[in-house]
């Protein structure tokens, strides 16, 4: 196959970056994308040119790491796929493909395609727990959990956190994110004590983040490559609406006046 | 410089060591703790257990991770589940089967009083997880459910459908996200380990490069734990991530920590074959697959028919035919070389007659489309998804691949490295697999080590020491730091011709053919006279474009292959070294009439001990000696 690529370089972040066009010959319908892209930097490498810096480490769709935009499609034309495991048999002999790094204003580009998305992990540490120490516990099974709420919180802890849904969201927002995880723990038994305080500092950390809102166009969840429900965010919304208004900020003390 | 290989294994039967130990362990107390800091490097699951576990106790630590986030490490691809010992299911199931079950799969190549231990605290990392809120499967009831995994009788493997690794790790995150927002861990990433510092005899620090701006800076500590995963990837093609690498271990090695049976590397039996050249990674498929599926090649030699053409009495279902009472359920170093002597002999299937089928068909009729869909859907879609075939309707192609690496830094009882202040855990260490992991174990391992072990034997060390002794101003530091320095400077100033990706696959390809599912000595010389050759033309001819004051992956991936070029030759001087064959490591010269591994047990019942001695030298080798106290070694069989 040939295919023309349109990439975008970016030297830094304080480089305003560009698209270049590069040909690239012998690629193969069994090749993965970033095989593909292994190819075109090992040519570029050939010609003495700096190679596209893009993020990978598995390859196998579950640690997250790859994050490109593809043809205007996080991760590319196909549902539930995350770059890693897309093929280049979906792709047309001469296509021309264009690939773009996440776009968002909470993620920064730091070099070509590879963006910072520390600030997923700063929403995690503002409450994305529950707080227990290492050590004797007692047995899980004094404490059943009905399978189908399992399930469901696994549906919502299957994340990998690539970020595709802030990069698919017009506003750049990070709802389908937070209320992964915020639903994972809301969940089950264990998360009780904490899920309230949990969804106020976890959405106070996302809105300081940076990222934009929610209005409800679902884009993040057609760009999942878990396919997580758009249905975790009302969850979100319903217990933080429960957060704010019925659960007072100290059970101990008054209501604050609303 | 000698290696001093004190195992300082407790005293007492085996049921009591650990217990005992914790008795008369020296503690630092809750005052004393915030004075020490300690170094965690990764952040698997034994890394981010122990970062975590460490930080909530009071401790200050520094840790690091080369990824772009803590959460991303490989841990979170293990797939299967995890083992405890619970017996939830009735079936007789107890802490001594587990321990059985580990040494005898291991091969007894591995320390007994460290498995034990690992079967001890099996219990006690399921209840911990859970209280951490990951959502293991649950019965109709509500309680937990189980799965059960090659070479066992019991089910006791946990797990959450295909993806039990990563909600583990999410798990051991969330407390080390907890940890950083309270400020004890203080966590680096995009930060890469190049070297360990050492002063007076013991590890003080470490010098790190931020990926992004190529800054090398120092980190000093009290202590440094190494969680840095195993080094499959010395074959290019592995089921490790693109960035899992040696580099920590090996520099450990070099500044005189013992590196532990290099040579046992355990080759996955379930993996998708190579498609072309331009591969990149191994894609494994979870052995949970060969529950249901069969696994055939052809009768006839280089037959080139569609699998669907194939009729039954045509068809060679080896494993079955070999090992009647385990099946398709033989161990996996077992299953791995079965696999590649019938493609070795010119039955093999796929386009590079690399490859085996794994067949769902009569499951299917057996069973029903339903119930197989239920079990393995996810991993038919994923299969599909990389090969644009349906499992369903035609037999998976499968092949092994190297997959984890039981070798690892030698450590003592308390998880201590032969240089004093260094610890390893997880797979970076050697000490409980033997010479072949058993499924469901490595997770067991890695947070046995990083939530129960390292928390507190750590303090035995730390509190025999002053604090903060020596800080990062020491000349030590000063000059690793130049060294390295001056390293990446020559990386990038050799100005030749071929990309790192070139000599990374010619040093995979070579290791594949000669130390890996079976070796013997000529393929073993073989390779120790081309590793040389390999490092010369990369030190001569290796082209890396951009800067090292930037991101620059060319130069992060040349660093990682310079230590892989060094480090083969120790593993090919191991496996020439252990002459008999004992799990994964199967020498060819040492094998039963019928083909199975003939292990020696009067020469080698010992762990295989290297100290580096500088470059172009032999390494010396160690012996410690492995003592079958609780359990008397028996032969490994399969068949009957």
């Amino acid at each position: 196959m040939k295919l023309t690529l349109q990439v975008w370089r970016q030297r830094n972040a304080d480089d305003a970056g560009r698209m270049a066009r590069y040909r690239i010959d012998g690629v193969r319908p069994d090749m993965s994308f970033l095989e593909m892209m292994d190819l075109l930097n090992e040519q570029l490498n050939q010609r003495g040119e700096d190679p596209v810096a893009f993020d990978s480490d598995c390859r196998e769709g579950v640690c997250g790491t790859c994050s490109m935009v593809i043809n205007g499609r996080p991760h590319g034309p196909s549902r539930g796929t995350a770059t890693c495991q897309l093929y280049m048999r979906h792709f047309s002999d001469g296509a021309r493909i264009t690939i773009e790094p996440w776009r968002a204003k909470a993620f920064p580009v730091i070099r070509d395609l590879v963006v910072d998305r520390s600030a997923f992990d700063r929403i995690m540490q503002a409450g994305g727990y529950v707080t227990v120490h290492s050590g004797p516990k007692p047995d899980p099974n004094a404490l059943p959990v009905e399978p189908e709420v399992a399930e469901l919180a696994l549906d919502a802890a299957t994340c990998i956190g690539c970020g595709a849904c802030v990069a698919a969201c017009p506003n750049g927002a990070a709802m389908l994110y937070t209320a992964a995880k915020v639903s994972h723990l809301g969940l089950l038994p264990q998360g009780q004590p904490e899920r309230y305080q949990r969804v106020q500092s976890m959405v106070a950390q996302m809105e300081t983040e940076g990222f934009g809102a929610c209005r409800n166009y679902a884009e993040c969840e057609a760009a999942c490559p878990k396919k997580i429900s758009i249905s975790f965010i009302s969850r979100m919304n319903r217990d933080f609406l429960r957060a704010t208004l019925a659960e007072p900020v100290n059970p101990r003390g008054t209501m604050d006046s609303q | 410089m000698t290696i001093e290989l004190q195992a300082s294994i407790p005293h007492g039967r085996i049921e009591e060591k650990w217990v005992t130990h914790l008795d008369h362990i020296r503690l630092v107390g809750p005052r004393n703790r915030p004075k020490y800091t300690i170094i965690v490097v990764g952040t698997g699951l034994a890394g981010a257990a122990a970062a975590a576990s460490m930080g909530a106790m009071g401790y200050k630590i520094e840790c690091f991770c080369f990824q772009d986030s803590p959460r991303r490490a490989h841990s979170i691809a293990a797939q299967g589940g995890i083992n405890a010992a619970k017996d939830y299911r009735n079936e007789g199931d107890s802490v001594f089967r587990l321990f059985y079950d580990t040494q005898k799969g291991g091969d007894y190549r591995s320390r007994e009083a460290n498995v034990y231990r690992l079967a001890e605290l099996s219990m006690g990392i399921i209840d911990q997880a859970v209280a951490q809120g990951v959502p293991f499967a649950r019965e109709y009831g509500g309680l937990l459910a189980n799965r059960s995994f090659g070479g066992v009788l019991v089910e006791r493997t946990f797990y959450c459908r295909g993806e039990t690794g990563q909600q583990l790790l999410l798990g051991a995150n969330s407390a080390l996200a907890r940890e950083i927002h309270d400020g004890r861990v203080r966590m680096h990433t995009r930060t890469e380990l190049l070297d360990i510092v050492v002063v007076h005899g013991r590890a003080r620090g470490i010098v790190v490069r931020n990926l992004v701006t190529g800054e090398i800076s120092s980190f000093a500590g009290d202590a440094v734990v190494l969680a840095t995963g195993g080094y499959s990837n010395v074959y290019y093609l592995s089921t490790n991530a693109k960035g899992c690498n040696v580099t920590a271990t090996w520099r450990a090695h070099k500044k005189g920590a013992g590196f532990a049976n290099p040579c046992f590397c355990q080759i996955h039996p379930t993996c998708i074959p190579a498609a072309g050249e331009h591969q990149a990674k191994l894609t494994l498929m979870s052995e949970s697959l060969r529950n249901d599926g069969r696994i055939w090649v052809p009768r006839t030699k280089r037959d080139t028919r569609r699998a669907a053409e194939i009729p039954q009495d045509q068809r060679y279902y080896y494993l079955e035919e070999r090992y009647p009472r385990f099946g398709n359920l033989v161990p996996r170093d077992v299953a791995s070389r079965n696999a590649k002597d019938v493609c070795d002999e010119g039955f093999g299937v796929g386009p590079s007659g690399l490859g085996v089928y794994l067949d769902f068909r009569d499951a299917i009729g057996d069973r029903g489309a339903d119930v197989i869909e239920s079990r393995y859907g996810n991993l038919f879609e994923m299969y599909e998804r990389i090969t644009g075939e349906n499992p369903r309707q035609t037999p998976m192609l499968i092949y092994p691949a190297p997959h984890y690496t039981m070798g690892g830094l030698w450590v003592d009882y308390n998880l201590m490295t032969s240089l004093p202040g260094l610890f390893a855990i997880g797979e970076a260490n050697f000490s409980d697999h033997g010479a072949n992991r058993l499924g469901a174990s490595s997770l067991m391992q890695c947070l046995a080590d990083g939530y129960f072990i390292i928390p507190l034997t750590i303090g035995d060390y730390i509190s025999r020491h002053p604090n903060g002794e020596i800080g990062t101003e020491h000349p030590e530091f000063k000059e690793a730091e130049q060294t390295l320095r001056e390293r990446t400077a020559r990386l990038l100033s050799i100005h030749g011709t071929r990309s790192v990706e070139s000599f990374h696959r010619d040093l995979g390809k070579l290791m594949t053919d000669h130390c890996g599912i079976s070796r013997n000595e000529a393929g073993l010389q073989e390779a120790l006279k081309n590793i040389p050759e390999i490092r010369e033309a990369f030190w001569n001819d290796l082209a890396i474009n951009g800067g090292s004051a930037e991101l620059n992956q060319s130069l992060e991936h040349a660093g990682r292959v310079a230590d892989f070029l060094e480090f083969a030759e120790l593993m090919c001087i191991d496996a020439l070294t252990r002459e008999e064959s004992c799990g994964c490591h199967f020498r060819q010269e040492y094998q039963t009439r019928d083909g199975e591994a003939l292990r020696n047990d009067e020469e080698f019942a010992h762990v295989a001990v290297w100290e580096y001695t500088g470059e172009g030298r032999t390494p010396v080798l160690y012996k410690e000696p492995l003592h079958f106290e609780a359990l008397p070694p028996a032969r490994r069989d399969y068949k009957k």
